[in-house]
């Protein structure tokens, strides 16, 4: 693993204080805080910050990881020296679970050690969150998927150690955007033989090349011809459970929206799908191309800003 | 590593209330008075009249969650988060409504004058 200096994360002097750095902390939370902020990268960057900020806020952990910090620079390879910690008495517990997860496994190495002083007593575990993303076409259909957790766990010195697991997850049918799916008893172990806790999965779907989703509807944006648009067509348009065939109406316009009922995300409502249309205009780049295109400037009495006034 | 192939269904929580208040903070870590301060501000809206009998949303976790986060992150009062989540929330919307007039953000406009 590679040496973080937190001091670099922050921006701040080695020599700054607890106000230089809570001040430091945010200035960059406001920026990149991933409920505030829309920067690409802003989650990643966000953990880096808070992690940086939870070691150098508390001075047992700041002045451990000074010790260290005269030795190392910054994305060398990394491990904890033996003596580490050595001297340091972390009274305020070290690092949650939940913390764990976020955090790297830098931080995890240096500050993982469980407190181990609740263990005589039960607590239920603590429930853990994830987000999840599928596709659209989950939704109409139902599927499985394979979804990749870290969760901490303790290791036989009782530290936190980071663990993949891969959990198999049945997405039914008929799913939302902003919908939970609760997984009993998968969220971290008890303490003292209590139940684990529950591990509750946001759904989200991942970006579509087609359609557009909110809530049960769905939209995708259907392109016409001229001629189809204006004199009334059948034509195919996919739809997220294959394609069909739909009946334009003469004398649609851009924008126009067609509303196939109950072909939106499945469920009791099933939402709509609508067909928002698009004339698209053939390109006037041949010569038999652009007769045409004189034609219709010559024989339609046309004015499309008539509105306008002018 | 360990793979575990078993099939996991769970259920889905949605639109329909069914989330009780102990339910609710332990999802977020969190005392149950502290879900009363949420809806003492109007961030939770659950249904049911005594605080025993509360039920809440999907949208409801989502939020506290958000809150809990503001909370440890900026420091701010549940008040203060209680207004950045409005703003938030009208971004948002605001954000969809550019997106469905094909003005995306992120993209820029699609055409110039």
């Amino acid at each position: 693993m590679e040496f973080k200096d937190y001091y670099k994360i922050l921006g701040v002097e080695r020599t700054a204080t607890a106000d230089d750095i809570k001040g430091a902390y945010r200035k960059l939370a406001r920026k990149y805080h991933p409920d505030v902020s829309k920067e690409s990268g802003a989650e990643a960057r966000f953990k880096e910050i808070g992690e940086a900020y939870k070691v150098l806020h508390d001075p047992e952990k700041r002045a451990a990881y000074d010790q260290l910090g005269a030795r190392w620079q910054p994305g060398q390879e990394f491990t904890p020296p033996p003596d580490w910690g050595a001297g340091f008495e972390f009274t305020r517990g070290t690092v949650s679970p939940e913390e764990a997860v976020e955090f790297s496994d830098f931080f995890s190495s240096l500050f993982g050690q469980f407190g181990r002083h609740a263990q005589s007593a039960q607590a239920p575990g603590e429930d853990h969150h994830a987000k999840i993303f599928i596709e659209l076409e989950d939704a109409y259909t139902g599927a499985t998927r394979g979804i990749t957790l870290r969760a901490p766990q303790l290791d036989a010195q009782g530290r936190v150690v980071l663990r993949e697991r891969t959990l198999n997850v049945q997405i039914p049918k008929g799913l939302r955007e902003g919908q939970l799916i609760r997984l009993a008893g998968q969220g971290a172990a008890g303490i003292g033989g209590a139940a684990p806790g529950d591990l509750y999965l946001e759904v989200h779907f991942a970006p579509h090349s087609l359609y557009r989703v909110e809530g049960r509807d769905v939209f995708l944006t259907l392109p016409l011809a001229p001629w189809e648009a204006a004199l009334g067509a059948t034509v195919n348009t996919p739809t997220p459970t294959g394609a069909v065939e739909v009946k334009i109406p003469p004398g649609s316009q851009s924008g126009r929206k067609l509303r196939l009922k109950s072909r939106g995300i499945p469920g009791q409502p099933a939402g709509d799908l609508y067909l928002v249309l698009e004339v698209v205009l053939p390109p006037a780049d041949t010569e038999s191309a652009q007769r045409i295109y004189h034609t219709m400037a010559r024989e339609l009495a046309f004015n499309p800003r008539q509105a306008l006034g002018v | 590593m360990d793979r575990e192939q078993e099939l996991l269904t769970g259920n889905v929580i949605g639109d329909e209330a069914v989330l009780s208040i102990e339910e609710l903070a332990r999802a977020c870590s969190a005392e149950a008075r502290w879900v009363i301060e949420l809806v003492g501000v109007g961030l939770l809206e659950p249904q049911g009249t005594e605080a025993s009998r509360w039920r809440f949303r999907a949208a409801d976790l989502i939020c506290a969650r958000r809150v809990a986060r503001l909370q440890r992150d900026f420091g701010a009062t549940v008040d203060a988060a209680a207004v950045m989540i409005d703003l938030l929330d009208e971004i948002e919307q605001l954000r969809a409504c550019l997106k469905r007039v094909g003005l995306d953000v992120d993209e820029g406009p699609r055409w110039s004058v």
